[in-house]
């Protein structure tokens, strides 16, 4: 029998029983919307974490300086003085994989304009540092190698910082006052928000030559941090080889003892926050695919129904010559056409859900193509698989005995 | 396997019949059904031949093994022992999708009690032997038509069996049993669910179509429904018991003529 008069037939019995059938496809329906919409939700905050820590740099490594331990007593982050500018040159110079890396400092400081004032922290550093953080600016430009070496009293501000001393005014080319020293803004940042890895509002931050806050603000030479961009995402790992030999080397540490400096690698970060968002993707979606299985067994449950209530059919079709081939294709068709069915509406509904939950809680949730066409081949699969046995069933009816069930 | 059997719908309309050709050789069959311990013997060596144009009542008590051995010949059922030619085809040889495809096309079987799918029209219930043919669409539906205007039921092809009186309904079994164009027509009771006129009435049809040259078999405890047959084979306790052509014929037509007619609904 061809395919057209099969799902003829296929939809005719589904009509027959609309209730039922509907009833039996909500199963699917529900389990399909369900895997859609939990799997969304799972992509979407996988996406949302790994832009954030995109949002941190590109192939970013941070070393730090700090965390040694001297005669029991463990200090933190940036309480040594070993790391200096010129392990950042010889970084440069001899680590392959290391393309970029921006030197630098950090203190926090009271910053003037006009009427308002606001505590704010003051990180110096070179230019190199918006690449290797992928920073860009709203307005004017960063400082220039020249004003790092001339240790000029320039600034680039961020987001929460023009807010707050600026509002309306474009601060580029205005004065502020850091401490006591005036500064001319050069540039201001667009706004990058939290960040996920220090948990600190990245935008609350001036950004002045190394130089100009090592020699007139604080008076150190020791660097607290290093900004290191290596060659590419799978290059990190070998980077941060590189420069924990190139430093351990430069700071004469022996084997065995402690690092006086800390290498931060973001790939890994990311891959651990990936890793942590597919186990909560694989929970959710596992979860929701139970209910799916419980669709499947409503499927099967029917088909089994159907085949009894129509062994006299079935019966029929025997004795005028359909082969017992084509009366499991016809079953299995039904349950097919009713499974798809209910994918198909179930997509729907896990789409619908989806912007919903996104709507209203403000979730970030992801509806791939791949989650769709998954459960739509999961949809059909769980037809062939649960309507395999009670088409199967109705195949090796005896025809004779069918034909006179009551 | 031959297309075109010598007894197709096509042939009907020719005025000459081969009455030589033998459709049925049936040989020594036996039939034992294992009920839990028991056997049950339902066939004890049976021998027969049906020839090509012939009009057979196959009657008995029941248990008396006429039913297994009517679904032996419609190939519902296979024989624990002996052979079954049907034209030259040992159909014990042949596997289930073979007696599918025998099924489909060289019986056409009509029941008892109708048997027509419900909620689905007089056509598409005659259409259905055609579904698995592999006719194209346009040559069912022309097949159908056909095989419905061979019965009278032209005008209610649009009907559902419940809104058809019972000989309408039987009517359109021998319609879908007719639609393939079989060697053989097997009736299993056809006339029990009906009223006597309306049993005549089916007999009417069955001898016109036998006019025409089809090979009817019919099953029945009736004496009255077998004196319309040519021929009537007894059965008793699994064998024949006796075999012999009916003698005075009785034509269906000219009885119901003599019959008081009733009102139909």
């Amino acid at each position: 029998m061809e395919l057209l008069a099969t799902l003829r037939i296929a939809f005719r019995a589904l009509a027959r029983n609309k209730m039922r059938s509907v009833l039996t496809m909500l199963g699917i329906i529900i389990g399909v919307g369900a895997v859609i919409a939990m799997v969304g939700i799972g992509q979407g905050a996988d996406q949302t974490m790994q832009r954030q820590i995109a949002n941190l740099g590109s192939n970013m490594l941070f070393v730090s300086s700090g965390s040694v331990n001297r005669g029991g007593i463990r200090l933190g982050w940036g309480a040594t003085k070993t790391l200096v500018r010129d392990d950042v040159t010889a970084m440069l110079k001899e680590c392959p994989a290391v393309v970029a890396a921006a030197p630098g400092t950090q203190t926090t400081a009271q910053v003037v304009y006009g009427n308002d004032n606001w505590g704010t922290r003051i990180t110096g550093t070179t230019p190199e540092y918006f690449d290797i953080r992928t920073w860009a600016f709203q307005g004017g430009a960063s400082f220039t190698q020249d004003d790092v070496t001339n240790a000029a009293n320039v600034a680039v501000i961020g987001e929460t910082v023009r807010k707050n001393l600026f509002a309306a005014t474009d601060p580029v080319g205005k004065t502020i006052r850091i401490g006591n020293l005036p500064f001319m803004v050069v540039g201001v940042l667009v706004a990058k928000g939290q960040s996920p890895a220090m948990n600190e509002d990245q935008d609350d931050t001036i950004i002045v030559p190394l130089t100009t806050l090592q020699k007139k603000i604080t008076g150190q030479t020791w660097l607290r941090f290093v900004m290191v961009s290596a060659r590419s995402r799978s290059a990190s790992y070998a980077a941060q080889q590189q420069i924990e030999g190139l430093l351990r080397d430069r700071h004469r540490i022996r084997e065995g003892q402690d690092n006086d400096f800390t290498v931060r690698n973001l790939a890994d970060l990311a891959d651990l926050a990936s890793e942590a968002s597919k186990v909560m993707t694989a929970l959710l979606g596992s979860i929701a695919g139970v209910s799916l299985l419980v669709g499947g067994i409503g499927i099967m449950n029917i088909m089994l129904v159907s085949v009894t209530e129509r062994t006299r059919e079935i019966g029929i079709r025997l004795a005028v010559g359909a082969t017992e081939g084509e009366v499991q294709r016809q079953f299995l068709i039904e349950a097919v056409v009713m499974s798809l069915i209910g994918g198909a509406v179930g997509i729907v509904v896990g789409v619908g859900a989806s912007l919903l939950i996104a709507a209203t809680a403000g979730w970030p949730i992801l509806v791939s193509s791949s989650a769709i066409t998954g459960a739509a081949a999961i949809a059909m699969a769980i037809g062939i698989f649960f309507g395999y046995y009670p088409a199967q069933k109705a195949a090796r009816l005896d025809p004779i005995e069918a034909l006179r069930y009551e | 396997m031959n297309p075109q059997p010598a007894n197709s719908l096509t042939a009907l309309s020719a005025p000459e019949h081969n009455h030589d050709v033998i459709v049925i050789q049936v040989r020594d069959i036996h039939k034992i059904y294992q009920l839990g311990e028991t056997q049950v013997h339902a066939l004890r060596g049976v021998t027969l031949e049906i020839r090509h144009g012939e009009f057979v009542a196959i009657m008995g008590a029941s248990g008396s093994g006429k039913s297994t051995f009517m679904n032996i010949l419609g190939c519902l059922d296979k024989p624990s022992s002996g052979q079954y030619l049907l034209e030259g085809t040992d159909v014990s040889l042949l596997d289930k999708k073979q007696l599918a495809g025998i099924r489909n096309r060289k019986i056409g079987f009509v029941f008892q009690g109708f048997n027509l799918l419900a909620r689905t029209t007089a056509l598409e219930n005659t259409e259905l032997p055609t579904l698995y043919a592999r006719i194209d669409k346009e040559e069912r539906r022309r097949r159908a038509v056909e095989a419905l205007k061979m019965v009278g039921l032209e005008d209610r092809m649009d009907h559902f069996p419940s809104q058809l009186s019972g000989g309408q309904q039987q009517r359109v079994a021998i319609a879908r049993a007719l639609v393939n164009r079989p060697s053989i027509l097997l009736a299993d009771e056809p006339t029990g669910n009906l009223d006597s006129r309306t049993s005549v009435e089916v007999m009417e049809i069955f001898q016109s179509l036998n006019d025409k040259g089809l090979t009817v078999i019919l099953v029945t405890h009736e004496h009255d429904i077998a004196q319309f047959t040519k021929r009537s084979i007894v059965f008793r306790d699994g064998k024949i018991r006796r075999d012999e052509p009916i003698p005075h014929r009785a034509r269906a037509a000219e009885v119901l003529k003599a019959m008081p007619s009733i009102e139909e609904d």
